[in-house]
């Protein structure tokens, strides 16, 4: 019984009243919208990172994989005009005559001397040092079957990753008849197949002809500046008093009235064109020829691959790109029209290159492979055979100076000023710039490199040993800042402990501070260690920018840096290096997850609980 | 005179012995602040004296002039004489890391190294280079656990880390840590005001057993510690010394008021 | 310090000394009455007043006890040092004094029931008188010295005790004289020879309380400070 009474009498305490209860609300609502700034403000800056993967990635994952082509080439003594037992005329050998001959030999049919160029840019222009790299290491292929592999050429390997133009196929089976046509092909066709083909031409032609009709008002333009000059002049002259300015007014004019027919005439021309144009386009019936301003027509019968020059609804005259094989076909019921989306002036690869390649890739000779040659290569001209490793090797290399020197001097440093030196106003003025000296841009540090190492000391340019003295002059305030922090949170007590026992100050140090500040130290030297690794700005002061092929063996070897050689790659137009660029970021920011995962693993290993 | 009162006397008697360390005119300056004003005490041999007075009056100070912890305070000054033995420890010929050694420390928070259990014992004695045979240095950790009354506790796990230990245990393992290095005086700065009280009564215990062979100077804040454990009390009131004399003496019939007041609870 | 508060920081600690004090001054007060009362009723043979004399000692007892219980339960739970426990220990002594004072109170109220009004002679009433007189004035005053903590006055009731026994040897003669004078006194002034030792017993009971106000008060054992010649009794 005495509950239910004890509920009614229950007291009010001052936090249970009404006004306490809507201050606690707003306090809760406050908190939660705090809350939701902070997701907020993760999920902006993840989205941000997600958006620079995605596009990091989606770029470079391409150029991980690479198009190897295995012809059968010959291998063989009498080619090499060595048999193998001599290297250096083995090194010296014409690889590039057995590339020639193999490629020539898979398309006998192509004569002319433009398309015997092209044929040649198939394979990569490195292809003979390639198959050189691969005689010289094992000699004993030489005279064997064995299949070897050259890279196929950057545009290929492209096209093979669907990057040069996008097609559509259009599959016919009604009746296509094929004759021959004084060197070119006429195709007759039952029924209006041709007729998207001819749409296209006609939609072509349209662009063209608002180009004719821009330049048309431009002209109109032109004319009406010229009338008023010439009217302006006329009206000049007569008031004019010095006999040199008349002169001079009077041969402008003509020069005016020269100006006003030439601009006439071109606006008859314009006109005819546009009139020309404008009936074309109204009958979409007519025949039109295809030029390269056109998407490309291809029509596959057989063996064969023809590309139509000029277009009528049911026909067509076309050149033959790849001939017949055995089979030579006049009339055919299944045969394909193929259209190349992007037009053949705007790529770099063109239809004929297109077909050979395709054949290729038929007789089986094209293989996707692992892209061995961006990790196992340096700096190169050619996008196919350029490589990360050198700048890797350099990387690494100008990372093992740049550690020996900052580690052991920011940590000593760190030590010194935090355990020894007596708290005065010297040590103030100390540790007040080595903190401005961890914030001063990095390029001030590669104009200090060029001034006292490459200038004063006369070091080697662009070597990792010069690069890792810089990059350590950059590091050394990072440690030592993030040093000195781990040593301070060391607690007292353990200090007090030691030096209670009859330690020195250094056995102090040593023995007791400094392994529980390990952690801290690692952990800030490892985020100076891949803060150089993505340095830029300083060594292309000291001049690690040089082209740098062979792979550095030295610390005084001439090298280049992952960062570095991003740099140089993005300048490159080839698109290929576009990809390689990414790929090479890809590269560097796994190299920079690694050290961040190393460093915490070190973190958990050294953590002890005091 | 009575059976009693010569058994009174003879009590008495038995603590006179020789002086170890002393303090004559002892001043500390922390800055422009002065700490002690002209302390004369003397801490005689294999007893235990204890430091009693209300917070800031300076007994820690003074306790950390004898082993020249004070050193480390860059701001601390230290005038007058402090001798061990009739030497002064702050002559220039005295090595602070030798004299640290013969007056060794334990601390109010227990503060083992985080290092293994035998680790923390040997290392005192390693760097002072007291044995020349890892057998020897065994021996000497063996017995300064025992000594500690640590020893049946820990046997079996030495390689363990000195962190693991319970709180009085780690206070105990610090205290082995300390007579490891063999010294002859050994300061305590509350050693007991972090434990439990079972924990200090095992120290306490350990404390008059530890008398045989070391000079004790602790530090407490308990007069009933200070009671229980030492044979001479100091009395130190901002900054001074007030009085000093038997244990016995003090906390039943101190002479100066000021020591009765505080000792009875009547100021801070 | 001049102005050194001599007050308990914790103040229940100073009420419950006060107490303590309070009820001993309460004690001693209740024996001066039962000892007063005691020769009254011996003096003038009131057979009502001895009875109630007698009967008050239990309230006497009662008071022993509880500030015995209270000394001990300070003991156990305030750690009393220096001055306090002295006087925590003294209270204890004393209260065991003033108790046996009042016991001596009681035997005296019941001696009265054996003593035949009409022959004792006024004169041997004067001598116990006297002797009760300056008892009651030894016990006064050496409660004074305790709750004073007055040595000095300490001191004047030990000496004080000399005379005490001086007047008992005094009275012990003239008893004796009259029992051989008149064997009919033989009863009655065994009687009052016997309250005349009690009250000289009395006397040292208060010679004791102040020793234990000495005690209190110095620190040190009023008589070894005599044998060692820090003080003198003449």
């Amino acid at each position: 019984m005495t509950n239910s009474v004890d509920t009614k009498v229950r007291k009010t305490s001052i936090h249970t009243t009404d006004e306490a209860r809507l201050r606690l609300k707003k306090r809760y609502q406050s908190e939660t919208g705090f809350k939701w700034i902070g997701r907020a403000a993760i999920g902006v800056s993840v989205g941000f990172l997600l958006l620079l993967l995605t596009s990091v990635v989606g770029q470079g994952l391409p150029a991980f994989t690479f198009n190897f082509v295995n012809l059968p080439f010959e291998i063989t003594a009498e080619k090499l005009g060595t048999d193998g037992s001599d290297p250096v005329a083995l090194k010296k050998a014409d690889y590039d005559s057995v590339v020639r001959d193999a490629i020539r030999g898979q398309f006998p049919f192509v004569k002319s001397r433009k398309d015997k160029k092209l044929l040649g840019g198939l394979l990569s222009s490195g292809s003979s040092v390639y198959l050189r790299q691969q005689v010289l290491n094992k000699p004993s292929v030489i005279g064997t079957d064995a299949k070897l592999e050259v890279p196929i050429s950057d545009f290929g390997d492209l096209y093979l990753k669907g990057q040069i133009s996008s097609s559509s196929f259009v599959e016919n089976t009604s009746r296509l008849a094929i004759a021959d046509n004084d060197g070119d092909v006429l195709l007759t066709a039952e029924g209006d197949v041709f007729l998207d083909a001819l749409a296209s031409a006609k939609v072509a032609l349209g662009v063209q002809v608002e180009r004719v009709r821009r330049d048309l008002t431009g002209a109109g333009l032109s004319i009406e500046k010229t009338n008023n000059d010439i009217i302006s002049l006329n009206e000049k002259i007569p008031a004019a008093t010095d006999e040199e300015i008349k002169g001079r007014l009077e041969n402008n004019l003509l020069k005016a009235e020269k100006n006003l027919k030439v601009l006439n005439a071109r606006v008859k021309q314009f006109a005819a064109k546009i009139a020309d144009f404008d009936s074309r386009i109204a009958d979409t019936r007519m025949g039109e020829e295809l030029t390269d301003v056109m998407p490309s027509q291809l029509v596959y019968v057989g063996d064969a691959v023809f590309k139509l020059i000029s277009v009528t609804p049911n026909s067509a005259t076309a050149e033959t790109i790849k001939p017949f094989g055995e089979d030579v076909l006049t009339t055919s019921n299944d045969w394909t029209i193929r259209t190349l989306d992007i037009v053949e002036s705007s790529r770099k690869f063109s239809d004929k290159e297109i077909v050979w390649t395709d054949a290729l890739v038929e007789r089986e000779y094209v293989r996707n492979g692992f892209n061995t040659i961006f990790f196992s290569r340096g700096a190169s001209r050619e996008p196919e055979m350029a490589g990360v490793l050198g700048a890797v090797i350099g990387s690494a290399l100008t990372l093992i100076i740049t550690l020996a020197l900052s580690f052991p001097l920011g940590v000593a440093a760190a030590i010194y000023l935090e355990e020894f030196a007596p708290k005065n106003r010297w040590t103030t003025i100390i540790e007040v710039n080595i903190n401005n000296l961890a914030a001063v841009p990095s390029i001030v540090f590669g104009l200090l490199g060029l001034a006292v190492f490459l200038n004063f000391f006369e070091l080697d340019r662009s070597a990792p040993y010069v690069g890792g003295m810089v990059l350590a002059l950059m590091t050394l305030p990072t440690i030592i800042i993030a040093s000195r922090a781990a040593l301070r949170a060391v607690p007292p007590s353990i200090r007090e402990a030691a030096l209670g026992i009859g330690a020195s100050r250094l056995q102090t140090v040593v023995h007791h501070v400094l392994p529980l500040a390990m952690p801290g130290i690692l952990t800030g030297t490892i985020i100076g260690m891949a803060q150089a690794l993505g340095e830029t700005a300083p060594l292309l002061m000291i001049g690690m920018v040089a082209f740098v092929v062979d792979i550095p063996t030295a610390f005084s070897d001439p090298a280049t840096v992952l960062p570095v050689q991003i740099f140089m790659w993005a300048d490159f137009p080839e698109p290929a290096f576009q990809q390689r660029t990414s790929a090479a970021i890809m590269v560097l920011l796994g190299f920079l997850i690694a050290m961040n995962a190393f460093a915490v693993v070190l973190r958990k290993r050294f953590e002890r609980r005091w | 005179m009575s059976v009693a009162t010569d058994l009174l006397h003879a009590h008495n008697e038995a603590e006179e012995t020789d002086i170890k360390m002393s303090g004559r005119g002892v001043n500390v300056f922390y800055g422009e602040k002065q700490a002690l004003f002209d302390v004369d005490l003397d801490i005689t041999e294999n007893r235990v004296i204890s430091l009693i007075g209300p917070s800031g009056c300076g007994k820690s100070t003074f306790l950390r002039c004898l082993n020249r912890m004070n050193d480390t305070i860059d701001i601390c000054r230290v005038t007058g004489d402090i001798l061990l033995e009739g030497q002064d420890i702050y002559d220039k010929s005295i090595d602070v890391v030798e004299l640290r050694a013969r007056v060794g420390m334990v601390f109010q928070k227990p503060n083992p190294f985080p290092k293994s259990i035998y680790e923390n014992v040997a290392y005192g004695p390693r760097i002072h280079g007291m044995t020349r045979t890892k057998d020897e240095l065994d021996e000497l950790v063996t017995k300064s656990l025992r000594r500690a009354g640590l020893w049946e506790e820990v046997k079996d796990r030495l390689d363990q880390p000195g962190t693991g230990l319970s709180g009085g245990q780690q206070q105990r393992l610090c205290i082995a840590r300390a007579i490891a290095t063999k010294p002859e005086v050994l300061l305590m700065d509350e050693p007991c005001s972090a434990l439990d009280p079972i924990a200090t009564a095992i120290i306490e215990e350990l404390i008059d057993e530890l008398r045989e062979k070391f000079t004790i100077v602790i530090v407490t804040h308990s007069m009933q510690q200070a009671a229980r454990v030492s044979q001479k009390t100091a009395f130190f009131h901002l900054g001074k010394l007030i009085e000093e004399g038997s244990t016995e003496q003090i906390f039943t019939n101190p002479t100066d008021k000021r020591t009765q007041d505080y000792i009875t609870g009547r100021i801070g | 310090m001049a102005n050194a508060p001599s007050e308990h920081i914790v103040r229940s600690y100073e009420d419950e000394l006060t107490e303590l004090t309070r009820a001993i001054s309460e004690m001693g007060g209740m024996v001066e009455v039962a000892i007063s009362n005691a020769t009254q009723a011996l003096i003038g043979v009131d057979h009502e007043l001895a009875s109630k004399t007698a009967k008050a000692d239990k309230a006497v007892d009662d008071m022993q006890r509880y500030i015995d219980e209270k000394a001990v339960s300070m003991i156990a739970r305030r750690q009393p040092m220096a001055g306090d426990l002295r006087h925590i220990v003294s209270a204890i002594h004393v209260a065991n004094d003033l108790e046996r004072i009042g016991d001596i109170a009681k035997n005296l109220a019941r001696r009265t029931k054996h003593i035949d009004s009409q022959r004792v002679s006024k004169q041997l009433y004067n001598g116990v008188r006297h002797m009760s007189d300056l008892c009651l004035s030894q016990i006064k005053r050496s409660l004074d010295s305790f709750t004073l903590r007055d040595s000095a006055i300490a001191l004047d009731v030990c000496r004080q005790d000399d005379e005490v026994d001086a007047l008992y040897i005094s009275l012990f003669r003239e008893f004796l004289t009259y029992m051989m004078e008149d064997p009919r006194n033989i009863t009655d002034c065994t009687h009052l020879l016997f309250c005349a030792k009690n009250l000289e017993r009395a006397g040292d009971h208060a010679t004791n309380i102040a020793e234990a106000a000495y005690y209190l008060e110095t620190g040190e054992n009023l008589y070894y400070d005599i044998e060692s010649g820090k003080v003198q009794l003449n």
